[in-house]
């Protein structure tokens, strides 16, 4: 008949309650680095934030030196790496959100082809490059051969080529939630095609756009890797796009080994984090309050 | 219509972009990898040499691959224990409650952190910890630098498993429940092998992440030329010595470094394609 | 495991309130009695709670996080909340309304997951026992004979379902349940699980969910008609649909609502 239930109900519910144990415990351990840095940046970078953090150029280690051994503030600021950072970051969306968003439409538009299908393929693979190699990349192409030195162009294209991808995955992704009936109203009315796509298809699915836009935006802000091959540095103020640029990440960089400095480096790497966690917050409430589709 | 004309045209043009970028980038890295190659073959791949002194210059990627793959698998190995069980509280024991929300938020944060700043908190908070622990001299060193990359891929594989976690039938489960089964026997027995390739697709891709990961790595391995004698001896990865040393580069240095960005590109871009394909045919 | 002398009823429910979240009631104080190898049906309109009341008799309705339950339902005698939720659902089975054997096992492997699911070890002639009287009992043992060692996909629904049933008897239990078991099956399928259910009765005892209401006068020996949580009328299925007491019942029959 019914073979004998030799199982141990003890230990098997036993066994249960642990692994549920181990799941939370688990769980807490993976979170608890985000609290133990937010809390560390935020102890110890207070105090470089003033009016000079935002307005004043870095200091150099002597300057800092002088502070530090009188235990105050360190004269200075960030403003070469803020600069130097919107620049860049400026000229590589107006590069990358054009070329983008027409290739997302692109893609989208003719998702049955096997051509649209390859190109989708690449940009998943150019997504994947480590941003390093785009600084290579970046320095072959621009700094040896277009401004003949490092310069914020060059910082610009590869932080550009990084953009690209997010922003065109995010494009189709966002366009393939409109209702087909939309599209088809549009061409009921005797809308041409081009129009259709500049008044009815971009404007209706703008807030997935922008939330694709913010989100590459707040990937590129914290890059450096790229930037150390291209961009390099400069501890003065600069617009000019074909010199080496400061910024922010860089800064970081430049000055994280010197004792001297480091307190500036807190703040910075303080400011960085925040500035970056709320751009990456703000897409995403953006993208959840406009919920059109 | 010659609205239509253009615009067809205008977008058309746009995708050629991304043909001709992905091209260029790998003619240029082929291109100046080129005087590496041609100077010491193949053999460049397996060779650990790494001497910039004029006139005796050799060099050889080996040392690099063994330190990126090193940090990079131990990384991945200390990130799967965090990343399943973050993912099974998610997407099992409390899914849909606000707890899972708010953890998932939290994890999602961990993934915007900018790698500089996971560097620099790792030299200067992490470091001491394990110098004190009594593991290291100085805290430079291969557990160091896989240690801060784990918590940084963590985020990766735990949303990608959770969501494939989620998508598990629920009536197999409850066929599970009904023939008397426990929670955790459950997913062990049902759970797990429905969901087993979209796991392991996860992990692959955080493992592809890990691969390129540059300057968290760079300010915590220790910068050795060598392929790292020990767990906390230091190393190098293909990243970071790129990061390092390519600024003061030229002539035969910089193409090998540039040769070791090709290699970089080729091992990040299989792997990648390795996750993406077993998500595609588990889906 | 102890019994109480076999009595007539195998099930007694007593004052039986589910609610999934405070103050909505699934199941509204249902009082009923299933009777030992016999075919009770309940059924009733959409949202009736004729699911609820059934997933409660194992237990599984425990499976919703905020669920409230007031009453008491016993198994021989015993109040199924006092025992282990494991051993009770060895003595009570489910079968669901969508075929769903295990698909990264072999058929079987599906037959046999009760056991290996509980950790519990046999010896390969115990198994190979258990697979074959299984899967003769519910009259898939000459279709799938020669195929046991492969994976239960290929099956047509009908015979996926047979599966399931194999798989919930092969623990003998005593209640087998059934949620709308033939409601995803062809016709065909569904009057081979219907023939099986009355063959199955002699040896077990089932309680089965239907929305259709001429299989419950087709194969049940007593009915339950629950209406808004509440069970309206229960008894032999015959006088029910011939003669039914409550004006609910009748205008349900009568199908003047679904």
């Amino acid at each position: 008949m019914t073979p004998e239930l030799t199982d141990n109900i003890e230990k098997r519910t036993r066994s249960n309650g642990l692994f549920r144990y181990l799941v939370i415990a688990g769980s807490v351990i993976t979170v608890i680095p985000i609290f133990l840095i937010v809390g560390n940046l935020a102890v110890k970078g207070y105090r470089q934030i003033n009016l000079a953090f935002f307005t004043e150029p870095a200091p150099d280690t002597f300057q800092a030196m002088m502070a530090a051994s009188s235990g105050e503030v360190i004269p200075g600021g960030i403003a070469n790496g803020l600069t130097g950072s919107l620049l860049m970051v400026l000229l590589a969306s107006l590069l990358a959100i054009p070329i983008g968003l027409l290739t997302g439409i692109y893609i989208y538009e003719n998702s049955s082809k096997r051509y649209a299908g390859f190109i989708r393929s690449l940009t998943e693979i150019l997504q994947g490059v480590p941003s390093i190699i785009l600084g290579i990349i970046a320095y072959i192409w621009i700094v040896k051969n277009v401004t003949r030195g490092y310069s914020a162009l060059a910082g610009s294209v590869a932080l550009t080529i990084m953009m690209l991808p997010l922003i065109i995955r995010s494009t189709e992704e966002t366009m393939k939630m409109i209702p087909i009936t939309i599209r088809e109203a549009a061409f009921a009315l005797g809308t041409p095609y081009y129009k259709m796509i500049y008044k009815i298809l971009i404007p209706v699915s703008f807030s997935g756009l922008a939330t694709g836009v913010l989100l590459a935006l707040s990937r590129i802000l914290g890059e450096t890797a790229p930037l150390m091959l291209t961009a390099l540095g400069s501890p003065s103020v600069s617009f000019d796009i074909t010199r080496p640029v400061s910024a922010v990440p860089l800064l970081i960089w430049d000055f994280y080994n010197d004792p001297n400095m480091v307190n500036l480096v807190w703040s910075a790497s303080l400011f960085l984090m925040v500035f970056v966690l709320s751009m990456n917050l703000l897409s995403r409430s953006f993208a959840s309050k406009h919920k059109y589709i | 219509m010659a609205g239509d004309k253009i615009t067809k045209a205008l977008l058309f043009i746009s995708s050629l972009t991304i043909l001709l970028l992905s091209a260029g980038i790998v003619l240029s890295l082929a291109g100046g990898a080129i005087p590496a190659f041609r100077e010491y073959g193949l053999g460049f791949i397996t060779s650990t040499a790494w001497n910039p002194t004029a006139g005796s210059e050799e060099y050889g990627a080996m040392s690099f691959i063994a330190g990126t793959v090193i940090t990079s698998i131990l990384a991945l190995l200390i990130c799967i224990p965090m990343a399943f069980s973050t993912s099974l509280f998610i997407s099992e024991y409390y899914n849909g409650t606000r707890t899972a929300g708010i953890l998932r938020s939290l994890v999602d944060l961990l993934a915007g952190i900018p790698s500089i700043v996971y560097g620099f908190w790792g030299f200067y908070a992490l470091r001491p910890l394990l110098v004190n622990l009594g593991l290291t001299d100085q805290g430079f060193g291969v557990f160091t630098a896989s240690l801060v990359l784990a918590i940084m891929i963590v985020p990766y594989a735990t949303s990608l498993s959770a969501e494939i976690i989620s998508m598990v039938p629920s009536e197999l489960k409850e066929a599970a429940y009904s023939l008397g089964a426990t929670r955790r026997e459950v997913i062990f027995n049902v759970v797990i092998p429905s969901a087993r390739s979209g796991i392991v697709a996860s992990f692959i891709l955080a493992l592809g992440r890990a691969l390129g990961e540059t300057m968290a790595v760079t300010m915590l391995i220790g910068n050795a030329n060598v392929i790292p004698k020990g767990l906390f001896a230091p190393g190098n990865t293909m990243a970071s010595v790129i990061a390092n040393q390519f600024g003061e580069a030229d002539g035969l240095k910089m193409s090998a470094l540039i040769a070791i960005g090709l290699l970089l590109f080729i091992i990040t871009a299989l792997v990648n394609a390795m996750g993406k394909l077993i998500i595609k045919r588990f889906a | 495991m102890s019994y109480t002398p076999e009595s007539e009823h195998v099930l007694e429910i007593k004052d039986l309130s589910i609610a999934y979240e405070p103050g909505r009631w699934a199941v509204k104080e249902v009082s009923s009695a299933v009777k030992r190898n016999s075919i009770t049906a309940i059924m009733g309109p959409s949202g009736c709670g004729k699911s609820t009341l059934l997933r409660a008799m194992n237990r599984m309705h425990e499976l919703y996080p905020n669920i409230q339950t007031k009453g008491d339902i016993l198994l021989d005698g015993q109040s199924i909340f006092a025992m282990s939720v494991i051993e009770l659902r060895r003595k009570v089975g489910m079968v669901f309304q969508r075929p769903n054997p295990f698909p990264n096992m072999t058929i079987y492997e599906n037959v046999v997951a009760g056991f290996s699911l509980n950790d519990i070890r046999m010896k390969k002639s115990q198994r190979d026992e258990v697979v074959e009287k299984a899967l003769r009992d519910v009259t898939l043992w000459d279709e799938v004979k020669e195929s046991l060692f492969r994976k239960g996909t290929f099956l047509s629904g009908g015979q996926q379902q047979r599966l399931c049933v194999a798989r919930a008897i092969a623990f003998n239990p005593e209640v087998l349940l059934l949620d709308e078991p033939t409601s995803a099956l062809d016709p065909i399928a569904t009057s081979k699980i219907e023939d099986l259910l009355g063959e199955l009765k002699k040896q077990y005892t089932i309680v089965l969910v239907t929305h259709n209401m001429s299989q419950a006068a087709r194969i049940s020996d007593d009915s339950m008609f629950m209406y808004l949580g509440e069970l309206v009328e229960s008894g032999k299925t015959g006088t029910l649909f011939t003669n039914p007491r409550d004006s609910r019942t009748e205008a349900y029959l009568t199908g003047k609502f679904g």
